[in-house]
């Protein structure tokens, strides 16, 4: 798998994959942007993660829990029908197309979401560095089970910030952290959403900050924090390279993925950047449509670049400088911010971005349902709802992967309120 | 290590060395709860006896902030007020008072999209005299701190129980006017460090700098201003004043009678016990 990736990236000069620079930039964006209180902090984190990365017994280690405990490799998984779905789709509207649709099955994973590659990876990292207190935000509360979990398997407190409006929308995960024996804070500020719940784990972090680990979910943030997590989900991508290359003796020509804080994406984007032949696709959150203002969470398509927790990025803001809090049916998506490195691919043009509104995304929950027996989560929903549209227009030798980056058991009685199900 | 000439915050620790006493560094954010009490409330800072204004510019994500500080900024927000606005503030007051500095306090997104540079043009033309900006590290002083004090602005910068030596010096390199320190590790208006470990750490600073050290976070009431006046320069009062205004608003929040002089007398009684000791 790796040596895949380093020969497509060694024959480069231009390669997409060195970023970021020593100071965290990626190009105009990321940075280091905190309270000096937690300036040494991450200097720390950053050290540690340096060493950490090039010490092979850490490597190894990570690598026998992601397997043995996360339940790695995930599936690539052909969607049959869903790919059949798409030919009559094209058909039916006088085409010939209809990609052929895999699924990278990271909702199989152990807590139902890509959110354990990352938090195996930092928990190692926190423990290595004798941190004896966990604290993460959480949207949709999968970050927040993944967290909960690592903890309780390394005996580890912890402390998890969720939005109120988060915590009555994705209860079952309230219940699941709760059980874990993680203390679960419901945060009222603002419109009770991830942005308040991180704005709280930043305050909790610079309160405690002698024996606290805060344990970002995705790849946003201050330096290290972008690259790290990148680091510790682009397990996705590099499965998926190997898993094409053995199932179809080449690389895919299609990725799509979910962007919420953009972590599950650029683990599937990151081996791929420098193949040029490989289209890629990262579906924000349209909400109620971009042209309502405040009513989605697009932050690449409906934003402007900013400074918000510690990094340069796209942001959802009004003329001053406010941050707008952004509206999406899926709690994992409704964050105003979006991870540096997908601000800079956007500018290079290297990654499209495009957008799925609240009621396409709910119809592709349904598709995939009712045609692959897979519930998927109201994130990974978004991506399905792009590959939608974007699938019957593409050749049926064209080879698309989406991220299933998460499973939809959390979102059940959310979605069936939507769909005015009586139970 | 700056090519500032004397700034007015410069002259007013000079004098207030002569007089032998800590500078009262009074914080109110811009605008809270109306831009008129907010007004009324600046323009008799002075007379009260603060001798440094530090004017917050209200952000929606004030996450170095405690929930005093952050309502504040809220009710600002609410009101209307805009950055535009938080300058014409100090614009007005610079007719009356040509004297006591105002540094302008806060978050870096509402500068960043003003921006930068026309920002610290307008803020230096208005007649503010220094910037503290939370989230802005001395790692990117090319961005704002650098162009700041080519305006002739002093840039502040906050040092903190976690700034070790090695750290300091990287803090200290373009700051001016004075050092900032924050005394305990965590948000504005939470606990109070103990007077000995501030002496400490002031005395730790003082090895390192010439500047004057002003000591905040966690400062209520006069009796611990005292303490802290004894060692330090200057003496930050912020969740204090603006837990003032808080509590004699209306219950929809709307500013009474007595909300400018509940702030003011808050302030003489500080002031108070800064030129008793
Ligand atoms: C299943 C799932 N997918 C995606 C996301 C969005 O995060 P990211 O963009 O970092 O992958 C979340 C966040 O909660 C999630 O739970």
């Amino acid at each position: 798998m790796a040596s895949n990736t380093q020969k497509s990236s060694e024959a480069k000069l231009n390669t997409l994959m060195t970023g970021p620079d020593e100071r965290g930039h990626f190009g105009l964006y990321g940075g280091r942007f905190v309270a000096e209180t937690l300036m040494p902090l991450i200097l720390d984190l950053e050290t540690a993660y340096t060493t950490a990365k090039n010490d092979p017994a850490f490597q190894a280690e990570l690598t026998d829990l992601l397997n043995h405990y996360g339940g790695r490799p995930s599936p690539l998984y052909f969607a049959e029908r869903l790919t059949q779905h798409f030919r009559d789709v094209a058909k039916a509207q006088g085409g010939t197309g209809g990609a052929k649709i895999y699924f990278k099955r990271d909702e199989l994973n152990h807590t139902g979401s890509h959110k354990i590659n990352n938090c195996l990876g930092q928990i190692q990292l926190a423990r290595r560095m004798g941190k004896t207190r966990i604290i993460a935000e959480t949207g949709a509360g999968q970050h927040g089970v993944a967290v909960a979990t690592v903890c309780a398997r390394f005996g580890l407190p912890c402390e998890i910030y969720m939005g109120a409006t988060d915590v009555a929308r994705q209860s079952p995960n309230v219940a699941r952290m709760h059980m874990l024996g993680a203390k679960v804070n419901p945060v009222t500020a603002g419109a009770g959403t991830l942005k308040d719940a991180m704005n709280e784990a930043l305050r909790d972090w610079v309160t405690n900050v002698r024996d606290t680990y805060y344990l970002i979910g995705t790849a946003a943030g201050p330096h290290p924090y972008p690259a790290m997590v990148r680091d510790f989900q682009a397990i996705i991508g590099n499965e998926t390279r190997a898993q094409m290359l053995e199932r179809e003796g080449r690389l895919p020509d299609t990725l799509v993925a979910c962007i919420g804080g953009g972590s599950n994406a650029i683990g599937l984007f990151h081996p791929f950047l420098d193949d040029e032949g490989v289209a890629i696709y990262g579906v924000e959150a349209g909400g109620h449509g971009l042209d309502v203002e405040n009513g989605h969470a697009a932050s690449m398509n409906g934003g402007r670049p900013g400074v918000l927790h510690g990094n340069r990025t796209y942001l959802l803001q009004d003329g001053e400088g406010q941050i707008l809090e952004g509206h999406s049916i899926s709690a994992g998506l409704d964050y105003p911010g979006v991870g540096p490195e997908h601000s800079w691919l956007k500018d290079s043009g290297r990654v499209q971005y495009v957008s799925i509104t609240d009621k396409e995304a709910l119809d592709a929950f349904q598709l995939s349902a009712k045609l692959e027996g897979i519930i998927p989560a109201l994130e990974p929903s978004h991506a399905l709802g792009w590959v939608t549209k974007l699938a019957p227009t593409l050749p049926q030798d064209n080879l698309l992967v989406m991220n299933m980056c998460g499973r939809g058991d959390k979102d059940v009685f959310a979605v069936a309120g939507y769909l005015g199900i009586k139970l | 290590m700056t090519s500032l000439k004397e700034t007015r915050i410069d002259r007013r620790f000079a004098a207030l060395k002569k007089e032998g006493r800590a500078a009262l560094v009074c914080f109110i954010t811009a605008g809270d709860p109306d831009l008129e009490t907010s007004s009324a409330i600046l323009n008799g800072l002075p007379k009260a006896g603060a001798d440094i204004i530090e004017l917050g510019m209200p952000f929606s994500d004030p996450m170095a902030d405690g929930p005093a500080i952050q309502a504040s900024s809220l009710r600002a927000l609410k009101a209307g007020h805009t950055m535009r606005k938080t300058l014409d503030m100090v614009r007005a007051f610079r007719k009356t008072d040509a004297d006591t500095p105002i540094v302008l306090m806060g978050y870096y997104n509402p500068i960043y999209v003003y921006p930068n540079e026309t920002f610290l043009d307008d803020a230096a033309a208005a007649g503010v005299d220094g910037l503290i900006v939370v989230d802005v590290p001395p790692e990117a002083d090319d961005e704002l701190c650098l162009p700041a004090i080519g305006r002739g602005l002093n840039f502040i910068r906050l040092a903190t129980p976690t700034t070790d030596d090695k750290r300091l010096k990287t803090v200290l390199k373009n700051t001016s006017g004075f050092l900032y320190y924050v005394s305990i590790t965590g948000i504005t208006g939470a606990g109070s460090a103990n007077p000995e470990d501030v002496q400490l750490q002031v005395a730790r600073l003082k090895r390192a700098t010439t500047l004057p050290v002003a000591v905040g976070f966690g400062v209520k009431t006069p009796e611990q201003a005292r303490a802290i006046g004894e060692t330090a320069d200057g003496v930050v009062v912020g969740s204090a004043l603006v837990r003032a205004i808080e509590t004699s608003l209306t219950q929809d929040g709307r500013a009474t009678g007595n909300t400018a002089g509940a702030v003011l007398s808050l302030v003489e009684g500080l002031s108070a016990a800064l030129r008793t000791s």
